[in-house]
Parts: structure tokens; sequence; C-alpha cells
């Protein structure tokens, strides 16, 4: 149960969006031009993973298989493959600019002074221009974000990975500014 | 300098939504709302929460301007921000306050951290859910802006006069979006 009342029973941060639509429509917009916007040379499937990736060092069950199960969406790969990401920050799908971006997220999340110019030269060396490492930082930094806000006020989340995976493709299809969070 | 080029002298975060209005948009649009809109915690106590964060994760530009912001808005008792950046339970300011700053510092750490006693301990100093919410989202919030700004290394002024002047702009003027410079 949330620590707090939220006057309905939606999972992790579609709850507190439910509560309290001020700040969520805030969210929402940002999740929307970081993850799913098309003017971007990161594919959606590369955000995600991102944003999955950060998750999953937060510790954060909800967000980390939400967006796991999209970036899966994405990737058309298994679940397995997506946690063998998590696990070692890169796999054989994951091209060596990507390896690169996810080790900067992976400073990021343990705080913005973590990152330094030899990870930034390693990601340039790799192909990343300034705006791909630009929304790496902050598409991590805001899963930093949206972590805290699910898990701090203590929001409940299916625990079966399935009931994930099945809404991913409907996610996928709709994105982020959902006029109804019932849904 | 800056890990990517965003435009020169422009300190913080406002050099890096020059760079990507796009996102800072939303980014501004968010810090109006959970720092000046309507909330049952005032103004000041909004950004108190903000630079107390901010402090906690050694975001040198965030929690000087924040606590510029916060002085300002505490008029008549700016000695009060400085209390709480430097012993938080030694202040003087509320009971109220000091359980959800408390719970602002778990957020800090980690969503997790934050436990039922915590709340049950805000909630007997009078906090509603509603003040709850908003002190976690604001922690969780500059958990993203101080990784932000520092993760891109961006321009921190060392001049205390420089942040005086950004808390008297941000009382004033609230979060709108700063515009590039014209290029000569």
């Amino acid at each position: 149960m949330a620590h707090i009342d939220l006057q309905n029973d939606l999972p992790g941060i579609r709850g507190l969006m439910a509560y309290r639509p001020e700040t969520a429509a805030h969210l929402n917009a940002l999740a929307e031009i970081l993850l799913r916007d098309d003017d971007n040379t990161l594919t959606r499937g590369e955000r995600e993973l991102i944003g999955t990736y950060v998750s999953y060092l937060n510790d954060c069950h909800f967000c980390q298989q939400v967006h796991g199960a999209l970036a899966g969406h994405y990737f058309e790969c298994s679940v397995e493959e997506i946690d063998a990401i998590k696990s070692n920050g890169t796999s054989d799908m994951v091209s060596p600019k990507m390896t690169a971006l996810l080790a900067i997220a992976a400073k990021v999340q343990q705080g913005g002074k973590q990152v330094t110019s030899g990870l930034v030269d390693k990601a340039r060396e790799a192909g990343a221009s300034d705006r791909e490492i630009h929304d790496t930082v902050l598409i991590s930094a805001s899963f930093c974000m949206f972590n805290r806000y699910v898990d701090g006020l203590g929001t409940w989340a299916p625990e079966d990975r399935q009931f994930y995976l099945n809404r991913a493709p409907q996610r996928a299809k709709e994105g982020y500014l959902m006029t109804d969070l019932k849904k | 300098m800056a890990h990517i080029n965003v435009p020169e002298g422009v300190p913080g975060i406002r050099s890096l939504v020059m760079f990507r209005p796009e996102t800072g948009k939303h980014l501004y649009d968010l810090a109006q709302v959970l720092l000046r809109d309507e909330s049952p915690l005032t103004q000041a106590e909004r950004e108190l929460i903000a630079a107390y964060v901010s402090r906690l994760n050694e975001c040198v530009f965030c929690s000087n301007s924040h606590a510029a912001a916060a002085r300002c808005l505490y008029d008549g008792d700016r000695g009060l921000v400085d209390e709480v950046l430097q012993d938080m339970q030694a202040s003087s300011i509320s009971d109220k306050m000091k359980s959800l700053l408390h719970i602002a510092g778990k957020v800090q750490v980690l969503g997790k951290e934050v436990n039922a006693d915590d709340i049950a301990a805000a909630r007997s100093q009078g906090a509603t859910d509603r003040e709850l919410h908003d002190t976690v989202l604001i922690a969780a919030a500059f958990c993203m802006f101080n990784r932000y700004v520092d993760g891109l290394a961006t321009l921190t002024p060392q001049e205390p006069e420089a942040y005086a002047e950004m808390g008297v702009r941000m009382v004033e003027k609230g979060y709108v979006l700063p515009q590039q410079p014209i290029q000569s």
C-alpha cells in the first residue's frame, strides 16, 4: 500500500499521476520527448534501454519492468536478453556507442560529478554526438527522479513480469501523453 | 568546461536548456508547478527542500541558487536557511518541516529508504498527504536536476553575489525558460 491515500488503486507512477495531475502533465511531457520523440538519433529502444538500466541500478521494480518490457518490444528480443544487458551494462546486441552511453548513464545514477571527461571522450570516439550525450545524461537523471518518486511514496507494483510484457505493445503505440490514466 | 557544447558563460541548468529547449521547457514547467504554484507548503518551504537536497547531492549551483531563493522568501528570517543547511536537526525550523526534510533526505539516498515510521512521524507533526507527496516529488526532482547540472559539468559561479542575484530573479519571475543570447 502506498504511504499516502492516492484515492485510486493504479500501480506505480500511474497512481501518483492520477493523484496529482498538475505535476503529471509535465512529467509525462518530459518522458514523451525524451523517450519517444522522433527527432532523435538514439532509437526509441536505445532510450528505453537507458531508462531500464538506470531503474535497475536504482532497484525500482515497477520502472525497470515497464521500461524493460518496452525496450524488449522495440529490440524484438526476450526479457532474458534485457536482463543480461542490465547485469552487464552491455551485450552482443548493444553497439559500442550505446555501451559507452550506458556507462555514462550508470555514473549519473551514482551522482552527476561521477561523469568524467574520459568517459565522455570514449562515447565521442564511439560516435556519440553532443545531443546523444546530453539526452543520455538527462534520461538517466530523470529516471533517478521517476524511480525515487515511485518508491519514495511506497506505491505498489504487480510482481508478475508477464503483466508488463502484455502491456508493452499498447504502451509503445500510445506513448506517455495518456489522456486517460485509468486505461 | 562543460562536457558538451553549451552557450559559453551561461551558468548551470540555464546553459543546458538553451542547448536543448525542447526538454528544457518541460523541466522549467515542472519546477514552476512544484515550487511556485498552489501547494499546502509555502514557496519558502519548497525552495528550502530543494536547497537541502541539492546540498546533500553536493550540487553547488543548485544548492546555492535555491538557498538564495529561499532566503528571499523567508524574508525576515533569512538565517533560518543557513541553519538548516548547516545542521537541519539542530536548526530552529518547525518540527513538521524537520520531519519533511528528513524524508527528503531519505529520498535523496533512494526511494526505498523512506519507511512507514518516517511517514508516521511526519503525520504526527501535522503533515498531510499532499505535503508528503510534494516533499517526495520535490526531493526526487532535485535528484534529477542536480545530476543533469553536474553530469554535464556546467559552469558553476563561485561568487556569492551571483547567487544572490539569481535568488531575487527566481522569486520575482519564477521559472521561465531562458532564451538563447543573440550571437554577435
